[in-house]
């Protein structure tokens, strides 16, 4: 469309390095009402390598890689490409994804944008410019064949996009960038809805196609996958550049420091806690899933106050009924839960709160929080019937201020204000508004405290920084003599946290360890289904 | 032209209030401007025309007191399907409702009770809206205990309410038996009730010869319950929790069944006194054929007021000023009255559809510009 502002630039200007400079940004700055979420950021990708853009949620990496991609247009800053001559660039002007596909630069977002009911070859033509007027999908699909043998993506490209598991389809959405002849390819965070399998088979992907000498972006906050799948990285905090270096001179904790601006713990310890028994029992209880099929199956548990059981398994072996049978949102069809105890099997959510049962929701926006209400309602979210936030059928508008205001305080929740809706924060300020709401407020009624906290992934997507406040805020709650059922895919998580792990598979619980005595490969084959 | 309104609105109005009537407000106008458009390739006057309208609505004492009691029952009907939205459920059955409402409430007002005319009126409301609240509250129920979707119960529960209101003054045919509740005297032979007892009349409100009842001042009173009801008490946030998020409502202790019941008949109650007021206060009867689609029109309402209830109000207004001057606008400029039913549908359209205005005055999308986050970092403690 508007690609005619083209100047070419002098060689000197391009950093020397054997790979060919495939692309390059300088002083790229974009702002945002009251924010400014890039602030003359450079960044150099060569060809024939795997870079990683790292930095904390809300650091201005998803920003830079949309202004790369076309969907944001930088405030100020040039976009060079390489334009096949040796050295040379040209300052590129991409006003649409459409306009930075036909230069070569293709993106792979973290929420895939595919037809679930067309096949592999119709969603990899689905857009193409120029398809004729009878489609030939066999001749695409024998395209398609050649392109994911070369790059070692395995595809059926007969196969309906429904069919394909999540890392499958992610191999599509890159196969689609492939087939439009796509040099610079950027994923943001392709490993997130990945198991560790997946992840590392997308690993050497990568390298398949770094040696095809295309350009890889890897947008990422996990340091281990940055480390091993990543030649060089550029590091980015609030909105700038930090560093810029190769894997090879670097190691994990000097990357979270860059990241974070100060030093991470990646292990917490433990102080003792005296154990007091009985804070949670669960008896033989058994429940289906949402579609009527058998998910939990005889899971026996018994948690002392101040004991942290972890839960490992695979995900979808019955780890998130179990949440919901202990919290009240999924009903038990045998089987007893006690809390304190009180009987409270099969009561109403209500019910569970007003027992003391708190819950981190696996799904932080999608149950956890309302996220178009405001961050003041969204703390109140569970104390709201009682005083002083309600007085009869009246919501207090001062003490509800009030009130959230201090929670804001107390848990450090950065944001703008109480009133902002809970949406806009970044995943960590979300997880901390959660924390606050479950660990502070209770029921609202200043009766019961937690006495329970089920909590379900609770660093999942959150950069270092955050990871270790949750775990340091569960920590704190199990001295308080909370018993924390910690459910994780994170074995780390588990190993560092818990004091028992039980290890469930196909809705059973295989085996339950003391986390001192457990061993990586005990708790593995038990995830596999087999008994201890 | 299209910059200049767009920067008047923006400058002259304050920035959150703007937000809510900024689509409406344009929606409107660029309806009326393509009406006259439309006027013209027909050859009639759009300025005759609109004028005619604005004339017949607001031009004298007795039109102003006809486009307010045109406006009641829309400001019932918009509430109702406005409150059931905000609690994430979509009431498509206000036209049912409305009729069991009004057959309801000419049962009570033909009743000779021999008690207070207060007490009379008062009870006639009552009924009615409780029948409007039976007939919204059973799809609830059907919601909350089987998951049946309301948008089709409701829609088959018009069906049932209005043919079941039909069927209770039917005269009857050959060897059929009467209605119960149709008019008993064998001079009548127009299917419907009797007049509704003096005692069980709305009052009438003092303002020039049109008959100005009581409802007006109901409908705004009802207004600001459901405000107070949604956004000021314990229970209005539940409700807005359920609209926004449901797992969320649930998770926090929010009972779904309980809540969904309660909401449908509270809307369920609002449209049955949409039917209430229009017997009460203008027919003084039952008949079948009362009604001219407010059941319907009140979706329409809701979505231009945006499911506020100030909005509600406001767009009620409009579309009593544009059913209460189309008459008029078809003596002054021989522009048939239907030309209005077209404005009015574009409205709509252009609300639905508000990409379009978005387009034209070149808005930006609503949250565009908040889908940043504006927070980072575990803090620096």
């Amino acid at each position: 469309m508007d690609s005619g502002r083209i100047t070419v630039v002098s060689a000197n200007n391009m950093s020397m390095v054997k790979l060919p400079v495939a692309v390059e940004m300088r002083g790229i700055v974009k702002r945002f009402p009251g924010v400014l979420a890039n602030d003359r950021v450079n960044l150099s990708i060569k060809s024939g390598e795997v870079h990683a853009l790292l930095g904390e949620n809300g650091a201005g990496k998803t920003t830079l890689m949309s202004a790369l991609c076309g969907l944001y247009r930088p405030d100020e800053g040039d976009i060079c490409l390489a334009d096949g001559s040796v050295g040379g660039a040209k300052v590129v002007d991409i006003g649409s994804p459409r306009d930075a596909i036909q230069f070569g630069i293709g993106m792979v977002h973290q929420h895939f944008r595919l037809v679930h009911n067309q096949t592999v070859s119709e969603n990899v033509i689905l857009g193409l410019a120029d398809t004729p007027l009878h489609l030939d999908l066999k001749s695409v699909g024998g395209r398609l064949l050649e392109i994911s043998e070369r790059y070692g993506l395995p595809v059926d490209p007969e196969a309906y996009v429904w069919q394909l598991s999540v890392g499958e389809q992610q191999r599509v959405e890159i196969l689609k960038l492939l087939f439009r002849g796509a040099e610079v390819l950027i994923l943001d965070e392709p490993t997130a809805v990945l198991t560790p399998n997946e992840a590392s088979e997308l690993g050497n992907t990568l390298r398949h196609m770094c040696a095809e000498g295309k350009a890889v972006v890897f947008i990422s906050h996990k340091l281990d996958e940055v480390m091993s799948f990543c030649d060089r990285v550029t590091v980015l905090r609030d909105g700038r550049n930090v560093a810029a270096l190769s894997t090879r001179e670097t190691d994990k904790k000097a990357l979270a420091k860059l990241m974070v601006g100060r030093e991470v713990l990646f292990r917490l310890d433990k102080s003792e806690v005296a154990f007091a028994e009985g804070a949670l029992s669960v008896e033989h209880i058994s429940a289906f899933n949402d579609k009527g099929l058998s998910a939990l199956h005889d899971v026996s548990l018994s948690l002392a106050g101040g004991e942290v059981v972890g839960v490992a398994g695979v995900a979808g072996n019955g780890q998130r009924e179990l949440a919901e049978a202990l919290t009240g949102l999924r009903k038990v069809t045998s089987g007893k839960v006690c809390v304190n105890g009180q009987d409270v099997t099969n009561q109403s959510p209500l019910r569970f709160i007003r027992a003391g049962v708190s819950h981190i929701p696996g799904d932080r926006l999608g149950m956890g929080l309302a996220g178009n209400l405001p961050v003041s309602d969204n703390l109140i979210m569970k104390a709201f019937r009682h005083r002083p936030l309600s007085v009869g059928p009246f919501l207090s508008k001062t003490a509800i201020s009030q009130f959230s205001d201090s929670l804001i305080e107390a848990f450090d929740v950065v944001t703008p204000s109480r009133n902002t809706p809970a949406r806009n924060l970044s995943g960590g300020n979300q997880q901390k508004a959660i924390l606050a709401r479950e660990i502070a407020t209770g029921d609202g009624s200043g009766d019961v405290g937690v006495n329970v906290l089920i909590a379900v992934q609770p660093t999942r997507g959150l950069d270092v920084g955050a990871t270790e406040g949750v775990r340091r805020a569960l920590l704190e709650q199990r001295e308080k003599g909370t018993a924390i059922v910690l459910i994780s895919e994170d074995l780390d998580e588990l190993l560092s946290l818990s004091d028992r792990i039980a290890v469930m598979h196909a809705g059973k619980i295989m085996g339950l360890v003391r986390a001192v005595d457990a061993n990586m490969e005990e708790i593995g084959l038990m995830m596999a289904g087999e008994a201890s | 032209m299209q910059r200049i309104t767009s920067v008047i609105l923006r400058r002259y109005i304050p920035a959150a209030f703007a937000r809510g009537l900024i689509i409406p407000i344009l929606a409107v106008f660029t309806a009326i401007v393509v009406g006259s458009i439309f006027m013209m390739i027909n050859n009639y006057d759009p300025l005759a025309a609109y004028g005619g309208m604005l004339d017949g609505a607001l031009g004298s004492k007795r039109a102003i007191a006809r486009t307010i009691l045109n406006s009641v029952p829309f400001v019932f009907g918009g509430l109702s399907v406005a409150f059931a939205f905000k609690g994430g459920l979509f009431n498509i059955g206000g036209e049912g409702q409305l009729f069991m409402g009004a057959v309801a409430a000419a049962w009570i007002g033909v009743t000779a009770l021999g008690i207070p005319p207060w007490l009379h009126v008062f009870l006639s409301l009552l009924a009615g809206c409780i029948a409007g609240a039976i007939w919204g509250g059973i799809p609830g129920a059907l919601k909350a205990f089987t998951g049946a979707h309301e948008v089709i119960t409701t829609i088959m529960f018009n069906f049932i309410g209005i043919v079941f209101a039909g069927w209770l003054v039917s005269k009857g045919g050959e060897g059929q038996k009467q209605g119960p509740l149709v008019d008993p005297d064998p001079m009548n032979i127009v299917p419907r009730t009797a007049e509704i007892a003096e005692s069980a009349r709305l009052p009438l409100l003092e303002w020039g010869r049109e008959p100005m009842h009581l409802g007006i001042i109901l409908a705004l009173v009802a207004a600001a319950l459901i405000w107070w009801l949604v956004w000021k008490t314990p229970f209005g946030f539940g409700l807005r929790m359920l609209g926004l998020n449901p797992s969320a409502a649930r998770y926090s202790g929010v009972s779904v069944v309980r809540n969904t019941v309660i909401t449908m008949a509270v809307a369920g109650g609002l449209a049955g006194l949409a039917g209430t007021v229009e017997t009460l206060g203008r027919n003084y009867y039952f008949a079948p054929n009362f009604n001219v689609g407010y059941g319907f029109d009140s979706i329409a309402i809701a979505l231009l007021g945006r499911n506020h209830p100030i909005g509600v109000v406001l767009s009620a207004l409009l579309f009593g000023v544009m059913d209460a001057g189309s008459t008029r606008m078809q003596l002054n400029a021989h522009v048939p009255s239907e030309i209005i039913k077209v404005v009015q549908a574009l409205i709509l359209a252009f609300v639905a559809a508000n990409e379009i205005i978005r387009y034209i005055y070149r808005l930006r999308a609503e949250g565009e510009e908040e889908e940043v986050v504006l927070s980072t970092g575990w803090g620096k403690r």
